[in-house]
């Protein structure tokens, strides 16, 4: 078969709605883009571990201490699958991680905010994973299956971290002023970092057009953020907090609320390392790694010597 | 009080699981590859989930009007009772990993024995709980195995953790008059009974691991009589932050 009629053939499988599948054909630059996607989405969860686990040892009560113990356990689970769905595709994960160690590789900048109150994790469950699902809500749907069915059980466990995080902000919207004041503090902080979330305005994306037409996104960026944006409004009238922007405003016309530009100054600053916390973040991973390594060693040896034994 | 001795047995059960566990979730995010951190973190899960079940009882038995935050989170240090082994720091990985193999190899025929006993909510617990050590003492086992046949490295750092860990091993067994109160009316084992199980744990593994037993006999306690190290101040300045920073706050 000619490349042109593999690609035919793939770009029909596109248009049809039928999943890619690891052994089919498809073009290097679909698979290039899918691996840097989805292990940046893997490298996201597992440095999204630091801010929250930061707190388990502080959280504030036994439940709130387990619950936090089961997100963040889930987000590494979330990171296991992506690496994984990553190496159907041909890469290999402690290279993926050695990427992100150099920073070739990328995460979401969301993760280079410092968590520094209690109300910073409800808002990062709230916020972040809010914003989190919206985008992979969409990929649930993406054209490559084995990403897309790991999407589907991420998507679950992130809808259950963005309830529990909103429910933990009620406690504190309806506790003390202190408690309240917190909320607001936490929310003035994270609201901008989130909405950043969503990449670059589709006018700055490099990537986008391609991957739309892939399938592997279904939206813009800028389609997902002013969904965020539409949805969350409402969340934060219940709770009674203030969402730090004086231009926001609900739009008749565009049926949309209408909010202010971000400061994309701020947003490639944070992405080319010069976050709170890009440096604290990755030194965490590359010393967690380094320790590591005489127990992966270990690992190693052992099941060698065992195979060994077996065989013998 | 009805029951002070067993007010007091159960909060010993409860303070070990919530400092192992609070211990435990330092790791989280930190572990040496992914799936150890799943599993650290689950460990500690665990623990915190037996530690809510257990102050939960420990506060009915009280019945002083508490609930399991309020004993977890708002005693003077010298009010908690756990073993000197769990409050001591994770170190590096084969720290971690053999202080919670010597705490799974007491917990585990700990918990077998409490699930007979006519103390209907305590062989309750414990029945629900063996299911989770069983698993704990089985991850840990494998992993003692696996530094202690691995690597010249990892045999070192395995035999090093066994050495430094060994001296706080036999207050595993504490009994004063409270646990002979409970054991001479049938409702807890006698820790002699529980030790010779951990013993037997131990040497099985340890032998196959190719790791030594530790000849020196320093045995060190105070944890049980609410003695502690100097690293329990600190593991509750985190613990209790919020509580004591925030007074009377629901979360």
């Amino acid at each position: 078969m000619t490349q042109a009629e593999q690609e035919r053939r793939f770009l029909e499988k596109i248009e049809k709605e039928i999943k890619i599948e690891p052994n089919d054909w498809m073009p290097d630059e679909y698979r290039q883009t899918l691996i840097r996607q989805i292990s940046q989405h893997a490298h996201s969860e597992i440095v999204g571990m630091l801010p929250e686990g930061n707190w388990i040892t502080r959280a504030p009560n036994l439940r709130r201490k387990a619950v936090l113990l089961a997100k963040v356990q889930d987000e590494a689970g979330h990171g296991l699958y992506l690496y994984s769905a990553a190496e159907t595709l041909g890469a290999d994960r402690e290279q993926l991680i050695d990427d992100m160690h150099t920073g070739k590789a990328k995460y979401s900048s969301i993760f280079n905010y410092p968590a520094v109150t209690w109300a910073d994790i409800g808002t990062i469950g709230w916020l972040v994973d809010g914003a989190a699902i919206m985008n992979q809500v969409a990929l649930c749907r993406t054209s490559y299956g084995p990403y897309a069915r790991a999407m589907v059980k991420i998507c679950k466990e992130e809808s259950f971290h963005q309830r529990q995080g909103y429910e933990s902000l009620i406690k504190l919207c309806n506790g003390t002023p202190q408690q309240k004041a917190m909320a607001q503090d936490a929310m003035n902080r994270f609201w901008w970092p989130a909405l950043m979330m969503f990449g670059p305005s589709d006018a700055e994306s490099t990537h986008s057009d391609q991957s739309i037409k892939w399938k592997i996104k279904r939206f813009t960026n800028d389609e997902l953020r002013q969904s965020f944006v539409d949805a969350t409004v409402s969340q934060a009238e219940i709770l009674g907090l203030t969402i730090p922007d004086p231009n926001l405003k609900w739009n008749e016309a565009r049926g949309h609320y209408d909010f202010s530009e971000i400061n994309w100054d701020e947003f490639w600053q944070v992405v080319k390392g010069n976050g709170p916390c890009n440096k604290e973040r990755i030194a965490a991973r590359l010393k967690a790694k380094e320790d590591g390594l005489w127990v992966r060693e270990a690992a190693n040896a052992f099941a060698k010597k065992r195979a060994m034994k077996k065989s013998a | 009080m009805q029951d002070p001795a067993l007010f007091e047995y159960v909060l010993r059960l409860s303070d070990d699981s919530l400092i192992l566990g609070q211990r435990l979730g330092e790791w989280c995010g930190h572990g040496p590859i992914l799936e150890e951190d799943i599993a650290l973190t689950n460990i500690s899960l665990d623990l915190i989930g037996q530690a809510i079940s257990l102050y939960d009882f420990a506060a009915e038995l009280e019945g002083a009007g508490r609930n399991h935050d309020q004993l977890a989170y708002l005693r003077f240090e010298n009010e908690y009772k756990n073993v000197l082994l769990v409050e001591q720091p994770n170190g590096d990985f084969a720290m971690t990993i053999l202080r919670q193999f010597f705490f799974d190899a007491f917990r585990l025929p700990l918990y077998e024995a409490l699930m007979q006993s006519p103390v209907e909510q305590l062989a309750a617990i414990a029945a629900k709980s063996v299911k989770e050590t069983r698993y704990h003492l089985k991850h840990t086992s494998e992993w003692v195995i696996r530094m202690g046949d691995g690597t010249d490295e990892s045999h070192q750092r395995a035999q090093a953790a066994i050495d430094h860990l060994w001296r706080y091993t036999n207050e595993l067994f504490y009994e004063d008059a409270h646990d002979r109160t409970l054991q001479a009316a049938g409702l807890v084992p006698k820790m002699a009974a529980i030790q010779t199980k951990w013993t037997d744990t131990v040497t099985a593994v340890l032998n196959e691991a190719t790791l030594a037993i530790p000849t020196n006999n320093w045995k060190f306690e105070g944890g049980r009589e609410g003695r502690h190290s100097e690293h329990m101040g600190y593991i509750l300045s985190d613990l209790q932050y919020m509580q004591r920073a925030y007074p009377n706050m629901e979360w």
